[in-house]
């Protein structure tokens, strides 16, 4: 979008309702809305290489990016679901299903473990879209029972957890997961590619445009004939597409389906969004904010990782301050913009 | 160009239109007026496509059509333009005026460079100038309305339907809104006006349809209709001359030397009250009349700390209250019987004797646990003064009739202990014995010592049961009327009085003659 223009043109009947002070503090705390993360994220990188000698290395750089990846591709879809004002507490049974499901997908070559994964993990967010929006349940308890359900045939097809699929390490398929291009993962380059794709959709397209407008006023987007069912629909869909895809570029990446990963991770994916600058009522977010978000919680692990001393499971408290800071923070400047 | 004959709608149990007719042509400005509930909402529901008509017949353009959903009617350039502002917020100006009807560039990808430069182009031609990048909501409400007219002119409107719009519109912002009505007027636009704003009315409308319980009681050109005319129409009255039958039964009954119990002074919101003062002694029950969108229920509602004033302030029994303040005012003593019992009033689940006791637990309860005693006490007792008729105190609340609702409502209420009772609309929706008694009650109560505010719809109520009546006007006291001067006659005529000035919401003019400052 070109903003050249920085001089506010204001409505020219109703000067007294916009002095300039206002307009100038609203664009503030929206950039703190929009950039706030991205700043916290350099800060902390800068600090973290700072202090460990070991943070900025190759090595840990890599393997941060690739563990960024796949719950960044979660938080991809999470946040078209979230914009529209919802929630998808199901993305990390699928991630765990969609990594089993192409593990033993695999052998039947790289097609059928993308595929199958894609197709069952969508196939359930479209079932989570179409209760939502046409028996109009809330997306919390739809979600709910689906992320039950998910884990459900998840240990159905592993004999409770017992069997693990492993993939071929020569396969194709594997490749997409543990290979590299310029010295880069292909997880990350994929996700990238999905990032790009995902913020042209949200930004430039018309499905965007009705994904803000019924996260920002449902009646309004139905008054203004916005296809309000189709674009919630839609939002579940794309979120276990992207929750099942993430889920099989893991297995490739571990070469196996791993029954246990995912759990907690739709929480994780939640936090990152809104860390992104992404409102939790709605109606606002950013594509690109999501991906600052998970880096962010990424680096947070890996910075406590690094002080050897502490437990690891401060991991879990520093992350869920951070969140509640952010949160905090937003309720604030949603409050100050309206009193403004 | 959009006409219906002979359309009824039924809701149960009600009937909401029966057989209107009702014609808007190309290129002229059609009122549609009535009380609550007269049946304007329903109509204009039936021409949207909202709600289907049991009976009748639309005509669009010389053809009969039937809207199944706002989106087909829409699509045949029928345009509405809601009371409150129905766009998104936080989209930017040009996103909600072009929202589903983007200009696409290539590969299906919004070119923003042309959306932008039509939607100033847009804006502009109405006379707003905005930055359209700018999220909405850093528009002010009256501009928010222009985007929103702006949408539905935009997309080949040959209908505007326009429901109340200048009702949170500065005098500026509805000149320029006027402006845009003349232009599609002669654009040959049909429009279809709803307002309470008589004056309004008069200033930009070229026909009027009156509405009265479903019915068309009238129907011409405005300018062959005069103002007390149509105020009569509204209310259903005849202005004969009733001047001595209504006389004031009341008057000399309570002591008019008391100190007032409620005193509100100068209450002010903006958009919706100017300078309202009211005053009420113990014992008295002062009427706030004055048509549906005058003010009424934001000046209980402002009393009763449930509207937030920009100025002025609420004295009861001599101590100021702080206002704004919900738990302030019932603290003060001020009990506020809402508009809408369903929504803002009763817990149809919960039983009589729970909905009695709601609003006073805090003071029934000791260290968090409620003193069950002391409220089958207190619930048998309202029950019995106020001859509440249910089963058992444990009956549900939404299993008794309108008028007993009410009176459970009222004891929840009295239960307070209050010193002052803002009624509002306290006998809409109940069936005539019960409104009856209902009336009685607040007689009763007045008697014991209450202060009461009355507000009403029904002349007849508001004239019989107040001692004195308060006239609001666009939301600023016109006139008071005292002693002799309650009757209908002259409630309507301060009603219908056209402004002094020609400012559309001026300040408001004092208490009128025979009234006290206070």
């Amino acid at each position: 979008m070109t903003t050249d223009v920085d001089t506010p043109v204001r409505a020219k009947n109703t000067p007294e309702e916009e002095p300039s002070g206002a307009g100038r503090s609203e664009r503030l705390s929206a950039l703190a809305q929009q950039h706030g993360a991205l700043v916290t994220l350099i800060v902390a990188m800068i600090a973290a290489s700072l202090s460990f000698d070991t943070f900025l290395t190759g090595d840990n750089l890599e393997n941060m990016a690739l563990s960024s990846a796949f719950l960044a591709v979660v938080a991809l879809g999470m946040t078209f679901v979230i914009v529209t004002g919802g929630i998808d507490l199901s993305v990390g049974s699928l991630f765990a299903l969609g990594g089993v499901l192409a593990a033993w997908a695999s052998r039947y070559g790289t097609v059928v473990a993308l595929l199958l994964p894609l197709a069952v993990c969508g196939l359930i967010g479209l079932v989570n879209g179409l209760l939502i929006a046409r028996s109009r349940l809330a997306p919390f308890i739809v979600t709910l029972a689906s992320m039950l359900g998910a884990r459900g045939i998840l240990l159905s097809v592993t004999d409770e957890g017992s069997k693990t699929y492993l993939v071929d390490k020569e396969s194709f398929f594997a490749k997409l997961g543990q290979g590299a291009l310029l010295g880069v993962g292909v997880p990350v380059w994929i996700t990238v590619a999905l990032f790009v794709l995902g913020a042209v959709v949200l930004r430039r397209t018309r499905f965007g445009q009705y994904v803000y407008a019924v996260g920002g006023n449902e009646d309004a987007a139905a008054l203004m004939g916005a296809p309000v069912a189709r674009t919630k629909i839609s939002v579940y869909t794309l979120s276990g597409l992207c929750a099942g895809l993430a889920g099989a570029l893991n297995a490739a990446w571990l070469a196996s389906g791993v029954t246990i990963l995912g759990s907690g991770m739709e929480l994780e994916a939640i936090s990152a969004v809104v860390i992104g600058g992404t409102l939790l009522t709605g109606g606002f977010g950013f594509i690109s904010g999501s991906l600052v978000g998970v880096l962010l919680l990424k680096v947070i692990q890996n910075v406590i990782n690094q002080i050897g001393s502490l437990d690891s499971a401060y991991q879990q408290v520093v992350s869920g301050a951070f969140l509640a800071v952010v949160v905090i923070a937003q309720t604030w400047l949603g409050r100050r913009r309206r009193v403004l | 160009m959009l006409s219906v004959t002979g359309l009824s709608k039924t809701f149960p149990g009600v009937k909401a239109l029966s057989s209107v007719d009702f014609t808007a042509r190309a290129g002229e400005v059609h009122a549609l007026i009535g009380e609550n509930g007269a049946g304007k909402s329903t109509l204009i529901k039936v021409l949207t496509g909202v709600y289907q008509a049991d009976e009748g017949e639309v005509t669009y353009d010389g053809a009969p059509v039937r809207f199944a959903t706002p989106l087909q009617a829409q699509h045949a350039g029928i345009s509405t333009i809601y009371q409150e502002v129905n766009l998104v917020p936080l989209m930017s100006v040009a996103r909600n005026l072009f929202l589903g009807r983007e200009p696409r560039g290539r590969l299906g990808l919004i070119d923003f460079r042309r959306m932008h430069r039509q939607a100033d182009e847009a804006l502009r031609d109405l006379g707003l100038r905005v930055d359209v990048r700018r999220p909405l909501r850093e528009l002010g409400v009256g501009a928010q309305q222009m985007v929103a007219l702006a949408r539905a002119v935009s997309v080949d409107a040959r209908v505007v339907v326009m429901d109340e719009p200048t009702s949170s519109l500065e005098p500026r912002e509805v000149r320029t809104l006027f402006g845009v009505i003349r232009m599609l007027r002669e654009r040959g636009i049909a429009v279809i006006y709803v307002s309470h704003r008589l004056d309004e009315l008069y200033e930009i409308c070229d026909a009027v349809t009156v509405l009265r319980d479903g019915k068309v009681v009238h129907t011409g050109r405005i300018a062959e209709l005069d103002r007390l005319r149509l105020v009569a129409l509204m209310l259903g009255r005849e202005i004969a001359d009733v001047r001595q039958e209504g006389l004031t039964k009341f008057a000399g009954s309570h002591d008019t030397e008391a100190e007032p119990v409620l005193e509100a002074h100068k209450l002010t919101i903006r958009h919706q009250l100017h300078d309202v003062s009211v005053s009420v002694r113990p014992g008295e029950v002062v009427g706030l009349g004055g048509l549906l969108g005058s003010g009424r229920t934001e000046t209980a509602k402002a009393i009763a700390g449930a509207l937030p004033t920009d100025s002025g302030h609420v004295v009861v029994a001599g101590v100021r209250v702080r206002t704004g303040s919900t738990p302030a005012a019932i603290r003060a003593g001020i009990s506020l019987l809402p508009e809408d019992r369903k929504a803002e009033g009763i817990v149809p689940g919960l039983s009589v004797r729970e909905n009695i006791a709601l609003a006073a637990l805090p003071g029934l309860s000791r260290f968090g646990l409620v003193d069950e005693a002391r409220i089958d006490r207190i619930v048998d007792t309202f029950m019995k003064r106020l001859r509440i008729k249910a089963a058992s105190p444990h009956q549900k609340v939404g299993e008794l009739s309108g008028g007993n609702q009410q009176k459970v409502l009222l004891a929840r209420w009295l239960a307070m202990q209050p010193k002052v009772l803002l009624l509002d609309e306290p006998t809409r929706g109940i069936d005539v014995g019960a409104k009856a008694e209902v009336q009685k009650l607040i007689d009763e109560l007045a008697d014991d010592g209450l202060g009461v505010l009355l507000i009403s719809s029904d002349p007849e109520e508001l004239i019989e049961g107040s001692d004195r009546v308060i006239v609001l006007k666009d939301g600023a006291v016109v006139e008071e009327l005292t002693g002799e001067a309650v009757t209908e006659d002259r409630l309507m005529r301060a009603i219908a009085t056209a402004p002094a000035a020609s400012a559309v919401a001026a300040t408001g003019t004092g208490t009128g003659p025979g009234g006290h400052d206070d």
